[in-house]
Order: C-alpha cells, then sequence, then structure tokens
C-alpha cells in the first residue's frame, strides 16, 4: 500500500509544470560561458570592426559581470511577438545589452515538401511561407520556374500578376499597421488596419476563390481571369484605403504619445543594415533606395511611374511612415495598372504547362490526355538552376530552384526576407529599454511562417 | 523624407574602371570558371581552397550585400552541367552576392565533397550570412569553421540527422480515414 502517497503526485505535477522549454546551445548563454566571436556578434562589436581587422575583445564590455545582468525570455507565446518568435534579452535593469532569437517552433520543413511536390502543386506549398503576402512568394515562384522552363507568359497574365502583387503590398502593409498600433496600444488602428484589409481579401475572394493561400498565381500565367466588374471593385479599394491613410495621419501620425515611442528608437545605419543583409522597408529607412521594383525591374514595373520611400534616421517611425506612404505609392501604382489592362489571355497557350480548359476535353482526346499527364506527372522543366529575387512587402523574397530535368524540383529554396532581417533585431535592440523592444520587433515585421519555413 | 537613388553605373570612367576589376580573369580576382546565368551576370565556380579569398575580391570590387546562402545536395544528381574543370561533389554550396551601387548580382557555386563537408565561413566579410550558414549547417550538415555560433537553428538542439539531404527519409505522418478507437 505504499503507492499512492498525496505527496508523490504533487512533486510528480510539480515537476511536470516546471519542465523547461530549452534548445540547449541554441539559447543565449550567461557571458561567462560565451566565446568572444559569439559576444562579438551578439553586442554587435563585429560590425564597427575594420576592414579586414580583428574582432578587438576590449571593444566588448567583458567586464560586466553576469551578476549584475539578467536573462530572460520573451516569446515563443508572448502575444506581441508575432507568432511564434522567442527572444533571449539579457538586461541590466530595464537596459537591453543583447539578443538573440531563438527559432524553429514553425518548421514544417517546406523546403524538403518542395522536393517531393510537382510545379503545378508547389505553389500551394510556396504560399503558405508567408501567409501574410502568399501572392508574392506564389509569384517568385513562378518567375523561377518560367525561368527555367523559358516560356513567354502573355501580357495580361504579366499585368494582373502586377495588380495583386500591389494589392497584397496594400494589405500585408495595412495589416502591419494593425499589428503595429496593437502593440502600441492603439487598439484603434488595430480594427481600422483589419476593415481595410478585409477589403482587398473579399476583392481576392472574388477573383482567386480563396482570402488566403490563393495559388492563384502559377507557372505559366494566373489560374483564372478577373471577374467581369473588377474595375469597379479595385476603385473603390483605391479610392478608400487612400482616403482613410489620411484617417491613419490624424490618428498616429501626429500624436505626441505615438511620436515618442517611435522616434528615435531602434536606429539603424545604412552601412549595419547591408552588412546584415537586410532588405526592405528596414534597409529603405536608413535612406538606401534599394527597390528591385525599381533597380532591377521584373515584369513591367519599369513601364510604371512611382517612387521609392526613403527615411533618414533609420528608427521606427522612419519605418511607420515608409510603410504608410506605400500604402499610398501601392494605390497610384494599382490605379495606372488598372488603367493600362492589356486584353488577351491570362495563361499561357502551352498545352505542355497549362491545362486545357474544361469545355475541351468532352471533345478532344488529346485535351484529356494533357490535363491527365499535367495533373497526374506535371510537366518536365528543363536542367538547371536559377535564382530570382523579387521585392515582397518584406524585403527581397528569393527562389532558388535547381531542376534535374523531371517533373519536380529537386532542390527549391526560398529566401525569406522575415528570416533574414530578423538578424537586425538584436543590432536594433542594443542599449535600448525593454519597453521598446516590443515596438522594435512589430517595425521589423517578422512572418513566422516565412522565417522557419 | 527624400528620396535619394543610388547612383546605377556612375560616370563612364568610374563605372568602366570598376567593371575591369570585376571582370573574368581581371586584376586580384583568383582565376576561377566562371558562366554566365540567368538573373544573374556571372555565376563562379571556385575550388574550396579559394571560396573564402573569392568572397573577399567580390566585396572588394562593390558586392556589399550577401543576398543568400544556401546548399544543394547532388547525391541523386551527380550527372549536373558544370563548366570544365570543376569536379562535380555531393554537395554545393550556392552565394548569391549583390552590389547596390552596381545593380548587379554575382552566384558563387563552391563544391563540397562529402567525405569533409567543411567550408570556410563567410562571415568575416558579410556578417549577414550568420542565419544562413547555421541553417545550412542545420540541414545539410555542413560545417563552416571560424563561424562564432554554428548551432542548430530550424531543427530542435537534440534532432539526429540532416532533414535536406536526400538520403534523409521524407517523414510522413498516418493518415487514419476510419474512426479511430478512442483511449478507452
Amino acid at each position: 500500500m505504499s503507492e499512492g502517497h498525496p505527496a508523490d503526485g504533487i512533486r510528480r505535477a510539480q515537476r511536470f509544470a516546471s519542465a523547461e522549454t530549452s534548445e540547449g546551445a541554441q539559447e543565449l548563454a550567461p557571458r561567462a560561458t560565451t566565446s568572444a566571436a559569439e559576444l562579438g556578434r551578439e553586442v554587435g562589436a563585429v560590425l564597427r570592426i575594420p576592414e579586414g581587422g580583428v574582432l578587438d575583445a576590449g571593444d566588448i564590455d567583458v567586464e560586466r559581470s553576469s551578476d549584475e545582468t539578467m536573462i530572460i525570455n520573451m516569446g515563443p507565446q508572448h502575444p506581441s511577438t508575432h507568432g511564434v518568435l522567442r527572444l533571449m534579452l539579457e538586461l541590466d535593469g530595464e537596459t537591453v545589452l543583447r539578443t538573440k532569437p531563438v527559432i524553429g517552433y514553425l518548421h514544417t520543413g517546406m523546403e524538403k515538401t518542395g522536393e517531393e511536390l510537382t510545379y503545378v502543386q508547389g505553389g500551394t506549398n510556396v504560399t503558405r511561407m508567408d501567409y501574410l503576402s502568399p501572392l508574392t512568394n506564389e509569384l517568385v515562384f513562378a518567375l523561377a520556374t518560367e525561368a527555367l522552363l523559358d516560356v513567354e507568359i502573355p501580357p495580361r497574365a504579366t499585368w494582373i500578376r502586377m495588380l495583386m502583387s500591389e494589392l497584397q503590398r496594400m494589405s500585408s502593409h495595412l495589416m502591419w499597421m494593425a499589428t503595429n498600433g496593437m502593440d502600441l496600444g492603439s487598439t484603434s488602428m488595430m480594427i481600422y488596419g483589419f476593415r481595410e484589409r478585409e477589403m482587398i481579401l473579399a476583392f481576392w475572394e472574388k477573383v482567386t476563390g480563396l482570402r488566403m493561400n490563393h495559388n492563384y498565381i502559377r507557372p505559366g500565367g494566373v489560374a483564372a481571369d478577373l471577374p467581369d466588374g473588377w474595375e469597379d471593385d479595385v476603385e473603390v479599394i483605391c479610392d478608400t484605403i487612400l482616403r482613410r491613410t489620411y484617417e491613419y495621419d490624424e490618428l498616429l501620425t501626429g500624436q505626441p504619445i505615438f511620436r515618442d515611442r517611435m522616434e528615435g528608437v531602434g536606429a539603424m545605419s545604412a552601412e549595419e543594415a547591408i552588412a546584415l543583409s537586410v532588405t526592405g522597408p528596414i534597409l529603405w529607412s536608413t535612406g538606401v533606395a534599394w527597390d528591385l521594383r525599381r533597380t532591377m525591374p521584373y515584369l513591367e514595373y519599369d513601364q510604371l511611374d512611382f517612387d521609392v520611400i526613403v527615411g533618414t534616421y533609420g528608427d521606427n517611425f522612419d519605418r511607420y511612415a515608409i510603410r504608410l506612404n506605400e500604402i499610398r505609392e501601392s494605390v497610384k501604382l494599382v490605379r495606372q495598372i488598372a488603367g493600362r489592362m492589356p486584353p488577351g489571355d491570362y495563361r499561357v497557350q502551352d498545352r505542355k504547362v497549362t491545362p486545357p480548359p474544361r469545355a475541351r476535353i468532352d471533345e478532344s482526346m488529346e485535351a484529356l490526355i494533357h490535363h491527365f499527364k499535367i495533373f497526374t506527372e506535371g510537366f518536365r522543366v528543363p536542367e538547371g538552376e536559377v535564382y530570382v529575387a523579387i521585392e515582397s512587402p518584406r524585403g527581397e523574397i528569393g527562389c532558388y530552384l535547381v531542376s534535374d530535368g523531371t517533373s519536380k524540383p529537386y532542390r527549391m529554396h526560398i529566401r525569406g526576407p522575415s528570416f533574414v532581417n530578423l538578424q537586425a533585431v538584436p543590432a536594433l535592440l542594443r542599449g535600448g529599454l525593454l519597453a521598446d523592444a516590443v515596438a522594435i520587433i512589430s517595425s521589423v515585421d517578422p512572418v513566422m511562417g516565412e522565417v522557419d519555413r | 523624407m527624400s528620396a535619394t537613388e543610388p547612383t546605377p553605373a556612375g560616370p563612364s570612367g568610374a563605372a568602366g574602371s570598376e567593371q575591369a576589376a570585376g571582370a573574368p580573369g581581371g586584376s586580384g580576382m583568383p582565376e576561377v570558371p566562371r558562366a554566365p546565368g540567368r538573373w544573374t551576370e556571372e555565376v563562379a565556380f571556385p575550388p574550396r581552397a579559394s571560396y573564402h579569398q573569392l568572397g573577399g575580391e567580390y566585396k572588394a570590387s562593390g558586392f556589399e550585400q550577401l543576398s543568400d546562402l544556401t546548399a544543394v545536395d547532388y547525391l541523386s544528381h551527380p550527372g549536373r552541367a558544370l563548366p570544365p574543370g570543376v569536379g562535380a561533389e555531393r554537395f554545393e554550396v550556392v552565394v548569391n552576392l549583390l552590389s547596390i551601387a552596381r545593380r548587379r548580382r554575382v552566384r558563387v557555386r563552391v563544391q563540397v565533397p562529402a567525405e569533409l563537408p567543411e567550408l570556410d565561413t563567410l562571415w568575416d566579410l558579410y556578417p549577414g550570412v550568420e542565419a544562413m550558414e547555421r541553417e545550412v549547417f542545420d540541414l545539410f550538415g555542413i560545417r563552416f569553421p571560424g563561424h562564432p555560433d554554428l548551432t542548430r537553428i530550424l531543427m530542435p538542439e537534440d534532432w539526429e540527422g540532416h532533414p535536406l539531404r536526400k538520403d534523409y527519409g521524407v517523414g510522413r505522418v498516418p493518415v487514419q480515414f476510419k474512426e479511430a478507437p478512442g483511449p478507452r
């Protein structure tokens, strides 16, 4: 009768409840057990060393002992870490000394999955990476596949792609405005951002059948033509959202509390941003106008008139202002695209790439065979490798695609802008207050689906 | 908010001399096989020994940013097209570099043998490569001596194996179509 003493059960429960999330060496270690090189990286000293120089041990404030500082966890379940981002912070009082993002909690092996799916199915996989801008992911995958296939897609498909990309940028930045407002305590902005984004999602539902994860942009064109009356919908979206961006100005831009929390917080220099491979609004906020739509044009962006918005100080407020003004630039672009939408096919008329229309299957044996082949085996892509990079709302999204001549990619790698931009977080947080951490993480705009893939 | 554009190519004289320095076989550049690429101006195939040196030369000739570093396991596709003089190995590390000032991209493909999957780190040249090298180490098992913190980044610390290798099977969860018998 020895089993079942109540204290045993309680002890077991305590042990269970206090089990820690441990990632071993991936975690931020105390200074005593960290090598000088890693410490240098974590405090950003490596960015300050001159060309070809070696790390100066004296540049790191190593004299700080572990008992003055404290290492705390933020996440992965913290509500304002945008998903399952886990940050380990070394604090001296309220000042952040070192930060280390610990990621991988959402890793689902999507690059491995991509090797098991045909090029036709691949779009359904990549669209789930950056779930706030799914169409950009589909676009980069489709462009990479087309570069290997060497097919010329019809002009209407290109312009539909541009229209969708720019609506995507608006919706993604509106979502960012919403979550950023939420992080800074402005629940009204949260509601407004989601309200405006809803208009775009409703339009997409009309066009693609889905609100998110559309698989709409496919190798060879787009899945369906724009529905009747799309011009009116786009017009309403543009008018409404442009008008509402000025309401956001009134709500946030001039508000003293908001400005206090944003101005001068999380500043970064252009050299640091370039060295850390940072792209997108964070790079623009430092004054570098590197927008792939302008500098390395893809689709037909070189025919459109738009401005690249850049900042001066590289702080949170610059990043906020850039995203707000990007929405206006995208409205401008969407209007131009809608006005110049060419007629014609919305996908390439190559029977080996594009499945035949449903009506043809009933009358033509060949069409039936092509339909069957494309959906069971997929189309074969010539051997080769290509790296295609386009501008996502978060920065440069790249797709490195290797084909071995079969109908499945031999290797499909996505360069996620959030994954790379996350490296800027330790540099942005260093020396700031813990209270600003939430605002800074928010201004980096990481999407964990893309970070972990 | 002022829109400052990066100088596309600069005045013709300066651009000409820059391009001469970056041209194949130009002064300072190690002699490595090169090929033109799609969406990229050139693809360089350095041997492992001069990979880091080539990275340094590219950085000195104006490629300020490292866009992407990844790897490919060519275990089941050994007969790929490579320029003459490049011996195919199992792994290939692929680096995409970007010149913001000159609006150019280059790709570096370096062969890494399966017996000793090691490659010099580029971290001292491009600090932004840190997470990418960790990812390649995690998913391919290629080590980067000199990297400050070479630990797994996406997989759990105690994971066995490197998932993106071709001899690593695709795990599947069996799908239960009928109602499963309950625990009781």
